[in-house]
Order: structure tokens, then C-alpha cells, then sequence
């Protein structure tokens, strides 16, 4: 019985886990090469979530929103690389974290003009409601084991895409050192729309696979944005294995939080443990970042010469 | 010439596949004044940078005036003598030049861990800044900010900086590196009073700062010192003469 | 000493007569809103005022600020919840309880620079912030109300507003004169070296670790203060207060006012402030202006207002 609920429970941390590398790894890429702080990145998210949900409501096919969402948040990404971002790269961090929060408080508020504040909520078609059983006696949702099974492949094909790929080299190039880009004679401004373009639409994937697991609502983007900052502190800025191995983790440690209170149970009083429990469970991924941190100071896979 | 006040032994320093130092030793006697020439690359600039603690060896030790320093990082060192001027200038753009100084002694001057007395009013700082800031020449652009310095006051405030931390040792990156021909010869003529009074080494491509102040020359090719001796030794020695010289043909 | 050098002093003495004359003014005028109103901003101007030292002066950019504010509402929330209000107690629990956390906090992120740092500040903040919304004895998410305000017995009564508001006035004329001393003196110097070019802070001697650690500690405890009033003005602790965009207003506010002037927070504590209300007063939807009003501040204003005013004779603040 135990057994099951934690394969269970990793199944849920694999799941977060990948959603939150679809984020780490679009914001990683734009600060790597851009050297640009998006706060606006949980914006694309939020984004990607809303059309989604639209064209679902729309189309009734959810395929067909999905398949329509990503390119639409893709457009949608692209926009604000032309008309606020581009500005914005040779700017110091300052500049470029209050000029995106700027983008965000907009967003939020043009989210909540068009579709109202009270939040969205999907139902999933009958072939995605089912449960499949992983292991005798444990069932799990179809939609989410399709979550997991799609952030894996985009991590492999990413990690193909870089590692394989001419667009991939210079990607890596710019990461570590971006003065060699021009050098080397490629058109650096399309390049960084194109490396921001990839990264809005990994986020809107993010997004519109979160639909219907969480509420669509304004703010959304923000409540994962803060987790993908920890995610990527912790694996590294820069660096995409760091965005996987790091978005894994935080995912376990928050999807694990839910012992924390029948754990304290057994030595702590009911009542203490109640009251203590999600307090804990809640600090658990800033505290894991605290001891990354102490520990090692670029995270795990750092990119650059301190 | 004293004894030894800095001693370098095997130094190694890379960076990824690339080695920038490789098993440097060197010896600097108390008050000469120790030249490292060398073709851009080389190294010596990296090397500079070991010496004052910005940049942590990979191996090898550091001795300055018989005390193991390898370990510490750059603002303990300064506290233990040794100042340096950077290639690139660097100086408080937003302040004063009376300001730069005036922060250098401080750092200097005990614990800055005070909350209350302007610092800007304060003699026992802004006194001995001034003085300095005369000695380089600069005394009557004391309050212009130093961003707005020509590009040679902005060197000479470095070394004003440097000098106001009241060091054993100077360690000068390139000083006269993009100066006209005429403050080049205002600078080395400077130089040359200083180092009556200090220990210095000197890292320039200027051959004409060389040979007219160094007591000694280190050459270094690709992270390797390939020869060390007097300045006549030098510029007679071949295999410099192949490396380094050949190619610039300046001497 | 021409016009324009006199021209900050000129506008500090005027502003501090008008934010003076306020509750008078609201009692002539019948308009009690507004003692309400300018308490708020000025309140808001401490916290700004605290950011500002180290991120106009020491260049931390701190995306966590308003941890701060909510510890400082916290301490006097809880210690009323438990039946301590004494206000001295409580607002000193507000002080030292945020240099504490912001000692902390500043321990491990100031090793970290540039974007890490941002991201570590902005990262604990959101902890402490979820940290309020777990504890479900003190109203958890929706928060709880202050039942009573911090008390000073036989010295003043706070539930007075004008009195309060005299009393924040006095505040905020304090800490000014504080930050003005603390960023003139030697420990400012080093953190303000320090911001200009650190490499070269490094050069001549100092260690800046120790001095921005103090200094994030002395701006959290200024800001825990502004948090104590806060949660008096509002009279309603929540975990809101500690909510990330909080946060960015109150960078926004440096930004607007313009950083590295002490000035510069109040005036863009006031701006914003008094925009918030304008805006939200004509439509609920303010912030679709607000948002793109702060890109196109960061992108074409980046002295701020203040920074407008010419600067007096080789003075800074």
C-alpha cells in the first residue's frame, strides 16, 4: 500500500518535474544566450494555458487546441521579442527585471479583461480521462502519464536539437561565450528571436498541458515562475542538463511534501504536526535551494567561470 | 637591492584546455623593479592577476615577504602590500579623483565598519589622498568625477590608488598601454621616480618603458617564462630574440 | 550658488511642509481620506527608502523585498494575536525579527551575483510568503484582523489619525536623516565603491561581503518597521503583504523616484501611490496601464523624477 503511494507520488514529481523543465529550459537558453531575466516567461505559460483552453472550448477537439495554441503562443512570444524585449538586452538586470514585470502585470490584467478572474477549468475528453495501471493495483491517470511521456520526449529532443544540430552549436556557442556569435558571422538578432520563439512555445506547451491538472487563471504564470527560478538556481544557470536535473528534483521534493506531515506525525503531536506539517511541506524546494546554495554557489552545472 | 619579497614557484593556471600558466617561478627582489614582456597571450596578464589574488592557481605557491599567501584573495593581499593597476582602466568612475583616492586610503585605515562621520570631511582620509593625488600630478582635478579624466589621468589615478594603500609591492599591468607618445614619456619619466621607492613589476608591451625602467626582464611565451636576465642579456639572448622580439623588431 | 543647485533643497523643504500640513488640511477640507492616503504613502516611502540603501547605494537588486514588510506586520500581528501589544515591544520585534531574517537571507544570496541574486531574493521571499499562507492559526490565506493597534501608553494613542500620521511623518523624517548619515559615512562609502566597481573595491583593500551583509540586514529592519505600520494602517494582517509583486512596486517606487537618492523613494512612493488611486478610482482594470507605464519608465526614464531636479554642488541624497 505504501509502496504504491509513493511510486505514485514519484509519478506525480516526474510530472511536475517535467512541466517545470519545459519553463527552465525556454528561460535558461534566454538568459544563456541573451544574458536577458525574463519574468515575463510565466506570462507565455499563462498564455499558452488561455488559448488552449479557448480553442478547446472552440474546436471541441483537444488535440486541435493544442495543436493550435502552441504556434499562437509562439506568435504571441515573438511579439513581445520585437516590441519590448529587443530593447532590452543590452540593459542591465535591474532595467530588464522591472521592464518585465511591467509585461507581466499587463498580461495578467489583459488575461483577466478578455476571459474574467474567476478561474477556467478543462474537462479532459473521454480518451484522456481513463487511468492506465502502472503496477498491479496502482492506476494512474492517462492525462497525466501522457504529461510525463511528452515532457520527456521534448527533453530528448532538445537535448538532440543542441547537441546535434547547427542551430544547437550555436546556441552552445553563444551560452558560454556570445561576443564568438558575431564573430563567427551569424545574424545574432534572428538567432535570439528564433532562441526566444523556442523558448515562448516550450513554455506555452508547459502551459497548455497544465490546464487541465490546475486552474487557468491570471497570476498562474507567476506561482511556477518562482519554482523555475529555483529550479534553474539550482541546476545552474545556463545549462539545460542542470534545467532537467533540477526541475526533476524540485519536482520530488514538492510532490513529496505531502509526508511531511504523517512523517512529523510520529514524533510530533497530532495537533503539531498538523499545524507544522504544511508549513514545511510549503519551505521545502526554497530550503533545498538554501543548501544547493551553500554548497555550491553556481549550482550544480555551472556553465561559466565564476 | 634586498632580499627576496616576492617569490613565485610553479604556478599553474587554465582555463578549460587552454594553459595560461605554466610552471611559472619567479623571484623579485626588494626594490628592483622586474619587467614581464612577452607577445599578447602570453599569459601575463593571467599571471598579474595570480600575483594579486584575483584569480586562484591551480598549483603552485606564492610567497610575499616570507609568508604564504596563495591562499589569500585579492583584498587581503592588498592589506598585506601588494597593489596593482588594471590593463583595462579601472577606477570609481561615479566618484571624484580625490574620491578614488581618498576610498583607497580608507580601506586602509582600519575598520570602515563606521556609520556616522561623513567620510567626505573626514582629514585623516581626505588629507593624505590629496597629497598623493598632487604627487601623481592630478592635485588640481581633485574634484572632477573620474569618469570624465582624460584617458592618461585616468592611469596616473590608478596608480595614485595604488600608491595610496601604501604598498610593498606594485604590480602595473600595461600603464602606458593607449597613450599618445607624449604621455607615454610623462608616464615613464614617472615611473621612474617611483620606483626609487618601490618594488615593482611590470607587465607592458611599451619596449621604451622597459628597457629605460627595468632592473631585470622575465620573458614569457605561451604561459612559460623562456628566459629571465638583465636588459642587455635580453635583447642579446636568440631564442627571445626568435619568440618575441623577432616578430615585433620594436628594439 | 546658483538657482538650479538649490533646487532639491528647495523641493525636500517644501514637500516636508505640505506632507506637514496634510492632516490639517484634511480637517479643514472635511476629507479624513486623505491623512489615510499620505500615512500610506509615507509608509510605503520608508519601505523604498530601505530598498534604496542597498539598491540605489550598494547595488543589490533585491526582487524580495517585501518580505520585510510582512515579517514587520507579523511580528506585531502574532505578539497582538497572543496579547502583547505593547508597542514598543512589537515594534521593536518588527526590527530586529526582519534584520535577523534579512541577515539570513543576505548570508547566502550576497555570496551569489547578478541574476542568481535575483532570483535567490525573489525565491525566499515567495517561501515566507507561502510560509504565512500554511499557518493556519493566523488566518493562514485569507489573513486575519489586527485586534488592536500597537499601544503606548500614556504617550500617544495611534488610533488617533493624525496622530499616527505624525508619528509615521516622524518616522520617515528619521530614517532619512539615518540613511543620509549611513550612506555618507565610511560604511557607505565601501558598499557605494562597491556598486561603482567591485574588482577595483577589491583592489584597493575591501572585503565587500561583510559591509553588503550589514547593509541588506539595516534595510531589512528599516523595512520591517515600515511593515509594523503598515499592518496598523491597514489594521488586517495577510500574507499579501509579503507578495512577490509587492515586491517589484516597491522597486518601481525607487526606480520612479530615482535610485541613489534618498529623496528619490518618497517622490516615487507619492507618484506611484497617488497614481494606483487615480487609476483604480476610473477603472478596475488600472493595472493594463500601469504595466506598459513602468516599461516605458525603465525604458526612457532611468534617473527618475528626482533625478530630473539638477543635483546640488558635489552632493549626493
Amino acid at each position: 500500500m505504501t509502496v504504491l503511494l509513493i511510486v505514485e507520488q514519484v509519478l506525480n514529481g516526474l510530472q511536475y518535474g517535467v512541466m517545470l523543465f519545459l519553463m527552465a529550459a525556454g528561460l535558461t537558453l534566454v538568459f544563456g544566450i541573451m544574458n536577458l531575466v525574463n519574468l515575463a516567461h510565466g506570462s507565455l505559460y499563462m498564455v499558452g494555458a488561455y488559448l488552449a483552453t479557448f480553442f478547446y472550448t472552440q474546436t471541441g477537439s483537444f488535440l486541435l487546441a493544442a495543436l493550435l495554441a502552441l504556434p499562437a503562443t509562439l506568435v504571441v512570444g515573438i511579439v513581445v521579442e520585437l516590441v519590448a524585449l529587443r530593447t532590452l538586452y543590452e540593459r542591465d538586470h535591474l532595467d530588464q527585471v522591472l521592464a518585465t514585470f511591467g509585461l507581466i502585470l499587463f498580461f495578467n490584467e489583459l488575461v483577466a479583461i478578455v476571459w474574467g478572474r474567476s478561474a477556467l477549468y478543462t474537462t479532459l475528453p473521454a480518451w484522456l480521462s481513463g487511468h492506465v495501471v502502472v503496477l498491479p493495483g496502482l492506476r494512474y491517470s492517462v492525462y497525466r502519464a501522457l504529461v510525463i511521456l511528452v515532457g520527456l520526449a521534448v527533453a530528448i529532443l532538445l537535448w538532440l536539437v543542441v547537441s546535434r544540430t547547427r542551430l544547437g552549436m550555436l546556441i552552445r556557442a553563444g551560452a558560454s561565450n556570445r561576443t564568438m556569435l558575431s564573430a563567427l558571422g551569424v545574424n545574432v538578432t534572428l538567432l535570439y528571436t528564433v532562441v526566444f520563439g523556442f523558448g515562448a512555445a516550450l513554455a506555452g506547451l508547459a502551459g497548455l498541458m497544465a490546464g487541465p491538472i490546475y486552474a487557468v487563471q491570471t497570476g498562474m504564470g507567476e506561482q511556477i515562475l518562482i519554482q523555475v527560478f529555483v529550479v534553474i538556481v539550482i541546476g545552474g544557470i545556463g545549462s539545460i542538463r542542470g534545467a532537467l536535473v533540477g526541475a526533476i528534483l524540485v519536482g520530488m521534493v514538492d510532490t513529496f511534501g505531502v509526508f511531511v506531515k504523517p512523517m512529523l506525525g510520529t514524533v510530533l503531536s497530532p495537533v503539531a504536526a498538523d499545524s507544522a506539517g504544511p508549513a514545511i511541506a510549503s519551505m521545502l524546494i526554497y530550503l533545498l535551494m538554501a543548501v544547493v546554495l551553500a554548497l555550491r554557489p553556481q549550482g550544480l552545472f555551472p556553465t561559466r567561470a565564476s | 637591492m634586498g632580499e627576496v619579497l616576492l617569490e613565485v614557484r610553479d604556478l599553474v593556471k587554465s582555463f578549460g584546455g587552454l594553459i595560461a600558466t605554466h610552471h611559472v617561478s619567479l623571484d623579485v627582489l626588494a626594490g628592483e623593479t622586474c619587467a614581464v614582456i612577452g607577445p599578447n597571450g602570453a599569459g601575463k596578464t593571467t599571471l598579474i592577476g595570480q600575483l594579486a589574488g584575483d584569480l586562484v592557481p591551480d598549483a603552485g605557491s606564492i610567497r610575499f615577504g616570507g609568508a604564504d599567501v596563495t591562499a589569500l584573495r585579492a583584498p587581503a593581499r592588498s592589506r598585506r602590500g601588494i597593489a596593482r593597476s588594471f590593463q583595462i582602466t579601472s577606477v570609481f568612475r561615479d566618484f571624484t579623483a580625490l574620491d578614488n583616492v581618498a576610498l583607497a586610503v580608507q580601506a586602509h585605515a582600519g575598520s570602515s565598519f563606521r556609520f556616522w562621520r561623513p567620510a567626505r570631511r573626514d582629514r585623516a582620509l581626505r588629507d593624505p589622498a590629496l597629497e598623493i593625488l598632487e604627487s601623481v600630478g592630478l592635485g588640481a582635478r581633485a574634484d572632477v568625477l573620474a569618469a570624465s579624466l582624460a584617458h592618461g589621468e585616468q592611469r596616473q589615478l590608478e596608480i595614485a590608488m595604488a600608491l595610496a594603500t601604501r604598498p610593498r609591492l606594485l604590480l602595473l599591468d600595461e600603464p602606458v598601454a593607449g597613450m599618445g607618445a607624449e604621455e607615454t614619456q610623462q608616464m615613464i619619466r614617472f615611473l621612474g621616480t617611483l620606483k626609487e621607492r618601490h618594488t615593482i613589476v611590470l607587465v607592458e608591451h611599451d619596449m621604451d618603458a622597459v628597457f629605460t625602467l627595468a632592473d631585470r626582464i622575465s620573458v614569457m611565451v605561451y604561459g612559460r617564462i623562456i628566459a629571465t636576465g638583465a636588459p642587455d642579456e635580453i635583447r642579446a639572448n636568440e631564442e627571445v630574440r626568435r619568440a618575441y622580439l623577432g616578430e615585433d623588431a620594436v628594439v | 550658488m546658483s538657482l538650479a543647485t538649490r533646487a532639491r533643497p528647495a523641493a525636500m523643504a517644501l514637500g516636508l511642509v505640505a506632507l506637514a500640513a496634510v492632516p490639517v488640511l484634511a480637517s479643514v477640507l472635511d476629507q479624513p481620506f486623505y491623512v489615510d492616503l499620505f500615512r500610506r504613502v509615507m509608509i510605503f516611502a520608508v519601505a523604498a527608502l530601505s530598498l534604496d540603501v542597498i539598491l540605489g547605494y550598494g547595488g543589490m537588486v533585491s526582487f524580495g523585498h517585501a518580505a520585510y514588510l510582512g515579517i514587520g506586520a507579523y511580528a506585531v500581528g502574532v505578539t497582538t494575536y497572543h496579547g502583547v501589544s505593547n508597542g514598543y515591544a512589537q515594534w521593536a520585534l518588527a526590527i530586529v525579527a526582519s534584520m535577523v531574517v534579512a541577515l539570513a537571507i543576505g548570508a547566502i544570496s550576497i555570496r551569489t551575483s547578478g541574476v542568481y541574486f535575483i532570483m535567490i531574493t525573489l525565491a525566499f521571499t515567495q517561501m515566507l510568503y507561502y510560509l504565512g499562507i500554511s499557518i493556519e492559526e493566523y488566518g493562514g490565506d485569507d489573513g486575519m484582523r489586527l485586534a488592536t493597534k500597537s499601544q503606548f501608553p500614556g504617550v500617544l494613542d495611534i488610533g488617533n489619525p493624525a496622530a499616527f500620521y505624525y508619528v509615521v511623518l516622524g518616522i520617515l523624517v528619521l530614517f532619512l536623516y539615518l540613511a543620509h548619515r549611513l550612506v555618507n559615512a565610511r560604511f557607505g562609502m565601501v558598499i557605494r565603491a562597491t556598486k561603482s566597481n567591485e574588482p577595483r573595491a577589491r583592489a584597493v583593500g575591501f572585503s565587500p561581503y561583510p559591509y553588503k551583509l550589514i547593509a541588506f540586514a539595516v534595510a531589512g529592519g528599516m523595512c520591517g518597521l515600515a511593515g509594523a505600520l503598515l499592518v496598523n494602517q491597514t489594521e488586517y494582517l495577510t500574507p499579501e503583504f509579503m507578495h512577490w509583486t509587492r515586491s517589484g512596486e516597491i522597486m518601481f517606487m525607487v526606480i520612479l523616484g530615482g535610485m541613489g537618492t534618498l529623496v528619490g523613494p518618497v517622490v516615487g512612493a507619492l507618484v506611484f501611490l497617488l497614481l494606483e488611486q487615480v487609476l483604480s478610482a476610473w477603472t478596475e482594470h488600472w493595472q493594463i496601464i500601469l504595466g506598459p507605464f513602468l516599461v516605458l519608465v525603465v525604458l526612457f526614464a532611468r534617473r527618475g523624477l528626482w533625478g530630473l531636479l539638477p543635483p546640488g554642488a558635489g552632493r549626493n541624497g
